[in-house]
This record gives C-alpha cells, sequence and structure tokens, in this order.
C-alpha cells in the first residue's frame, strides 16, 4: 500500500500545533495544505453546495489542493452547528470527484472528546499508547494556550508598532522554535522568552487609543484570509483589538465558563443558541463594561447562529450605548465596501469619543 | 490672497467640487457626469472651478477627495485628506442643518443612511447586497418608459394613485413594471409606483431597524426627485429637508475635513494639464491573482495599490 499522508483544513497559525501533535503520533508523512489563496476559495466554492456556510467551502478548498499533493488522509473536526455535518459532507463530495483517501473525524468516535481524538489517531497508528497521546496532547494544548496568549497581546500593540512587520517577523520566528519544541520545559522557556522579545519591542502607544473588540463567528474571526485582514486593517488604523474567540477559548475555557456566560446576558438570552451565539452576546456586553469603543460583529454568509445572535446584539448595542458594525463575508464580498464602511465606523466611534 | 480648500466627490454617475474659505463659505461649486471616467470629469470639474473663481485671488492650500474613486483621484490630485462618502457627508450637512438627525442618502449606485445624535454619528447604513432602489435603477426605468430622468419627479406628482411595484429587486421590479404598463396603467401613476417603490425599497433594506428621528435631511441626486420627496414625507409622516445644494453635501464635508487637518497642501490648477495614465495587471507571483492598478503622472508612476502582499510590489 502507498504511505500515508494525511492532511488537515488551514485555520490562521495553528498548523503549528496540530502539525506538532501528528508528527509524535500518527506514523504518516504530514502535509500541511497550502496557504489560502483565491484559488482555494475558487476550488472550494465550484463544488460546494452554493447555500453552504463559508468556511465549508475553505476547508473543501484546502483538502482539494493537498488531494492534488498527494495527500491521501484527511482529518476534519465538528461542532455544534452546521460544522457537525462537515466531514460527512467533504467525505462525499471528494469521494463524488474519484479522489482516493481514508476520511477520519476527530470528534465522532466518541462523546468524550479527549477519547475520541485518542480513537481516530489510534486508527491511523495502532500501536499508540494513551499515555503518550496524553503527553503529547498536553504539549500541545500548552502551545496553543501559549499562541494565543502571544497573540493576545499582538493584537493590543500591533497597532502602535515603530518598525514596520517587527511584530509579524517575531511572530514568524516563534513559531518556527513552537514547531521544534522538546518538550513541556522546552517549550515553557521559549514562550517566556518570546514574551520578553515581544514585549521589548518598540510600540508607540498613546494613554487613550481607540479600542475595539471583534465578536462573531470562529473561523472567520481566526482566518485572516477569510475577513480580508480585518485586524490588519484596524491595525493600520492605530486600533487596539480584543477578540476572545480563540482554539484556547473554544476547546478549553467554553466549557467551564456557560454558566457564567448565561449569567452575563441573562437579560437577552437564557439559552445557548447554538455554536457561539450566546457566547458572543455574553462577549458584546462584557466588552462595552470595560470601556471599548466599538464592536466589530463579523459572520459568514449563511451563519445561522450569528444571524440569531444579531437581533439581540442590536439590542445590547442599545442598552450598552456601544456602536457595532455588521460583516458578512462570503466569496462575492467586495473589499472596497468593507474598507468604507469600517473607515467610517473608525471616524464615528472617534467622534464618539472626542466628544 | 485667500486661502481656501477644494473638496472633490466623484461619484459613479456624478462628480462634484466645492471651493470653501476659511469660515466654511462656498465660494465655488461645480457638477457634472462622471461618465465613466472619473480622472476626466475631475479634470473638468478643476477647470470649471478655475473659471469660475479667476477673478477672485484665492490659493488652495488643502484638497479633499471622498466618493467611489476617492483612491484614484486622490493620488491623482495630491489631496491632504481622503476619506468615506459617509463621513463626508455627515460633516457637510452638520455644516449647513447643525441640528440633524437623520441623513437619507440616496445616490446614483448606493444609498445610506446615517443617525446622528448632538450632532454626532452614532450609527449609520450602506446598501450592500442590491443597487435596486438607487438612482440608477430609476434612471434605467426611466429610459424604458422614455421620459427623461429630469422630470420624472414633476410627473410622479400628477399623479395621487401611485401603482404599487414589487421593490425587493431590481430585476422583480422592473418585470412588475412591464406588467403593469402591458396591463393599461398610466405613465403618470407607474413613475409614481416607482418613486415609491424606491422608498419602501429603501426603508426596507438600508435603513432597517434604524429609528428615524426628525429633523431628517435628505441629499444625493435621487433627493432632485420631487417624487421620491413626496413618497419618503408621506411614508415617515414626517417634513423631509432637501437643500439646493444636497448633492454637494459629500464635497463640501470633505472640503471641510481637508480644512481641519493641520497638514497643508499647495494645489495649483495647472494639474489639468499634466497626463495621467493608470495600469491595471493581475499579480501572478501567487494564486491570488491580485489586481494591481499603477498610477503614472507624465510616464513617472506615483503610486501602486490593490495588492494583498509584498510578492506584487515591484
Amino acid at each position: 500500500m502507498n504511505k500515508k499522508i494525511i492532511t488537515f483544513p488551514q485555520l490562521a497559525n495553528y498548523y503549528v500545533p496540530i502539525e506538532y501533535l501528528l508528527t509524535h503520533l500518527v506514523e504518516c508523512e504530514i502535509l500541511k495544505p497550502p496557504p489560502i489563496t483565491q484559488k482555494t476559495i475558487e476550488l472550494g466554492s465550484k463544488y460546494s453546495p452554493e447555500f453552504v456556510c463559508m468556511p465549508f467551502k475553505y476547508n473543501l478548498g484546502n483538502f482539494i489542493e493537498a488531494l492534488d499533493l498527494g495527500a491521501n488522509v484527511l482529518l476534519q473536526a465538528g461542532g455544534g452547528c452546521r460544522y457537525g455535518y462537515y466531514a460527512e459532507v467533504q467525505k462525499q463530495i471528494l469521494s463524488d470527484l474519484d479522489y482516493n483517501f481514508e476520511f477520519y473525524s476527530l470528534t465522532e468516535t466518541d462523546k468524550i472528546a479527549v477519547v475520541s481524538v485518542y480513537k481516530t489517531l489510534k486508527l491511523l497508528n495502532p500501536k499508540l499508547n494513551f499515555f503518550k497521546y496524553l503527553r503529547v496532547l498536553t504539549i500541545t494544548f500548552e502551545m496553543i494556550h501559549y499562541m494565543d496568549k502571544i497573540d493576545l497581546y499582538i493584537r493590543k500593540n500591533i497597532g502602535f508598532e515603530t518598525i514596520p512587520n517587527s511584530f509579524d517577523q517575531l511572530l514568524s520566528d516563534m513559531l518556527v522554535d513552537f514547531k521544534n519544541t522538546t518538550g513541556v520545559y522546552n517549550l515553557n522557556k521559549l514562550y517566556r522568552s518570546y514574551f520578553r522579545m515581544f514585549k521589548r519591542l518598540e510600540i508607540n502607544k498613546p494613554n487613550k487609543n481607540l479600542k475595539i473588540g471583534v465578536i462573531g463567528e470562529l473561523y472567520t474571526s481566526m482566518e485572516p484570509f477569510s475577513n480580508y485582514d480585518l485586524e490588519k486593517m484596524l491595525a493600520k488604523m492605530n486600533v487596539e483589538v480584543s477578540r476572545y474567540t480563540n482554539v484556547t477559548y473554544l476547546v478549553i475555557t467554553k466549557r467551564f465558563n456557560n454558566k457564567k456566560m448565561l449569567k452575563i446576558c441573562n437579560k437577552y438570552c437564557k439559552y445557548p443558541i447554538g455554536a457561539d451565539g450566546m457566547d458572543n452576546i455574553a462577549s458584546a456586553i462584557s466588552l462595552a463594561l470595560e470601556g471599548y469603543d466599538g464592536l466589530i460583529h463579523i459572520k459568514p454568509f449563511g451563519c445561522t447562529p450569528e444571524i440569531g445572535a444579531m437581533h439581540i446584539l442590536n439590542k445590547v448595542s442599545e442598552d450598552y450605548k456601544i456602536p457595532i458594525i455588521y460583516f458578512t463575508f462570503d466569496n462575492q464580498t467586495s473589499i472596497e465596501g468593507i474598507k468604507t464602511r469600517l473607515e467610517a465606523f473608525y471616524d464615528m466611534i472617534k467622534m464618539r469619543r472626542s466628544k | 490672497m485667500r486661502e481656501c480648500y477644494l473638496g472633490i466627490d466623484v461619484g459613479s454617475i456624478s462628480t462634484k467640487g466645492v471651493i470653501i474659505d476659511e469660515s466654511n463659505k462656498i465660494i465655488g461649486t461645480s457638477y457634472l457626469w462622471t461618465e465613466g471616467n472619473p480622472m476626466e470629469a475631475v479634470k473638468k470639474v478643476i477647470n470649471n472651478l478655475e473659471r469660475e473663481l479667476k477673478q477672485k485671488y484665492i490659493a488652495i492650500v488643502g484638497v479633499g477627495v471622498t466618493g467611489s474613486a476617492r483612491k484614484l483621484i486622490g493620488s491623482m490630485v495630491g489631496a491632504n485628506m481622503v476619506r468615506n462618502e459617509i463621513t463626508a457627508h455627515a460633516i457637510g450637512t452638520l455644516s449647513l442643518f447643525p441640528n440633524v438627525k437623520t441623513i437619507l442618502e440616496i445616490g446614483g449606485q448606493d444609498s445610506k443612511i446615517i443617525i446622528l445624535e448632538d450632532g454626532i454619528v452614532v450609527d449609520y447604513a450602506m446598501n450592500t447586497l442590491c443597487a435596486a432602489g438607487t438612482g440608477s435603477f430609476l434612471s434605467s426605468q426611466a429610459k424604458r418608459l422614455g421620459v427623461c430622468i429630469e422630470d420624472f419627479g414633476d410627473i410622479a406628482l400628477k399623479s395621487d394613485n401611485p401603482v404599487r411595484i414589487a421593490a425587493r429587486c431590481t430585476v422583480f421590479a422592473e418585470s412588475d413594471l412591464v406588467h403593469k404598463t402591458q396591463a393599461g396603467y398610466k405613465k403618470e401613476e407607474i413613475i409614481a409606483g416607482l418613486c415609491d417603490a424606491v422608498v419602501n425599497n429603501y426603508l426596507n433594506n438600508v435603513a432597517r431597524g434604524k429609528k428615524i428621528k426628525p429633523p431628517i435631511v435628505f441629499q444625493g441626486g435621487v433627493s432632485k426627485n420631487k417624487g421620491v420627496i413626496r413618497s419618503f414625507e408621506k411614508t415617515l409622516n414626517e417634513k423631509v429637508y432637501v437643500d439646493e445644494l444636497g448633492h454637494l453635501m459629500g464635497a463640501l464635508g470633505i472640503a471641510i475635513l481637508s480644512r481641519e487637518t493641520k497638514l497643508r497642501k499647495p494645489f495649483s490648477f495647472k494639474i489639468t494639464n499634466e497626463k495621467f495614465e493608470t495600469k491595471g495587471h493581475e499579480c501572478s507571483n501567487c494564486p491570488n491573482h491580485c489586481e494591481i492598478v499603477s498610477i503614472y503622472k507624465n510616464k513617472k508612476l506615483i503610486d501602486v495599490w490593490g495588492n494583498r502582499c509584498e510578492k506584487g510590489a515591484k
């Protein structure tokens, strides 16, 4: 039989920990999907149902590009909305396209996520030992956690960097080192030294800078290509950006925060409304109370939980007097329209602030 | 020599130019069709303004540009202020109506609503999906009915009995319109119905969920249409103010913004003699295929944009 070449959908910089996890647990070659480009989304849209949500099309495009490069094992995850059907539908579409591959969904084999991932990986590597798995998984999550912490710092400060690209440069150095980490201790050391380096990067941050919170659907808020580098556009306007949604939050924090979140948005929303809808309402309220100047809500075209959240957010915006702008992304979205509305939003919050 | 500021608003259909002095007083205006060539249109606007103000001793010390071609024209004229239409319209309108609470704006291809409180913008929206209910929709329907778009409003006012036309989408509105003409409705009733349709579409799409409070100012090219004004007043049950200078608000606003920046950038009317050229090409360094536009002044490159990464910057 041919050698197994494994691939997975692209999501921001998270390929680093995923690659780490797979390299240490599975005896397959790993093929990182090529960076998302216009071609990825064209391929994805061509073979997807027209009205499916955007991330589906991106993921499918990633798979097709990787399959064309020789990948033959595909990994997909799942979640609490249409995301749960991604694996099954994508598998069907790709086999209809006559590709030869094995398809594994990480979250389908057991109810407990940790066990489910183990069971899936065990299919790929029958000799896999559960304790080794736990050890590598811990390091992977530690890595994700550190990356997210650094990201948080970057988002708050990158808009004020004095040397262009200094943050991005350091980040890519960090990712290379993280990838080659030797263990828990080494990773922790790397994290601390990089955090120090980030803090040493020169910034020119005024005392009362504008602060914008980004909320919304997880894929479009995390994958910069899918939101036309929205966070970079904001950085260019010298704005401090905050976003709660990241993998640490989705995989770990969210599980423990459900009750707290419901309590925060009790007045508007008494039960979770699917995926991260309720979380985003709670985040909006928290950000408003923290004194943020404005919120940007983003979602891909066709995202039902977020459409539900939007109507409630209108109310939040009124009650807490915080402006919220809504962006919907699909492959037809014109970047000029987004730039214009974003610029107007910036002008608006600046005017409000100066009053 | 008086220090003055030039504001240019380059829209899809029309190009507007305004010159103001230090006290925001308008001393010269020009308004003409863009006709698909923003650079030529701007040159013409500048020429017109030069002719108009020949006798007055003025020096332009700052230029602001807004509208959909703001980036291109901004580099062409060397603007010290390039800003979006929403901000420009708000600032311009506030200078004439300091108490305004709602600005309705319908232009050639886009329409927007701006909500203000105590002189600052608190909310806004812009049409994002469809051009139904904008100026170009009205002018194409005028052509279909064989009337001049300038007479559209007056004809609409003749009818007290507008027909109902589906306004959700341009294509459906058009088939509805054909059906109504074939069914024998009078032209003025159909035209009045179109005005209602534009207003309904605007209120259902752009202004959805926004609280429209008086005083209401209506502007943009379509505000010249008396039929649409009447429909707005009927539907909103409020007085809708339309200023004679309503079509110039964007240009006025951007001129004011240009004055408010500390930056001074002298501008010469001679710019109309320079030769400007743009070249577009698709970058082939990666599958993103960014469309890169380069602008040349007398064969010398002055600005490039459109690339998503460094690869395209040459």
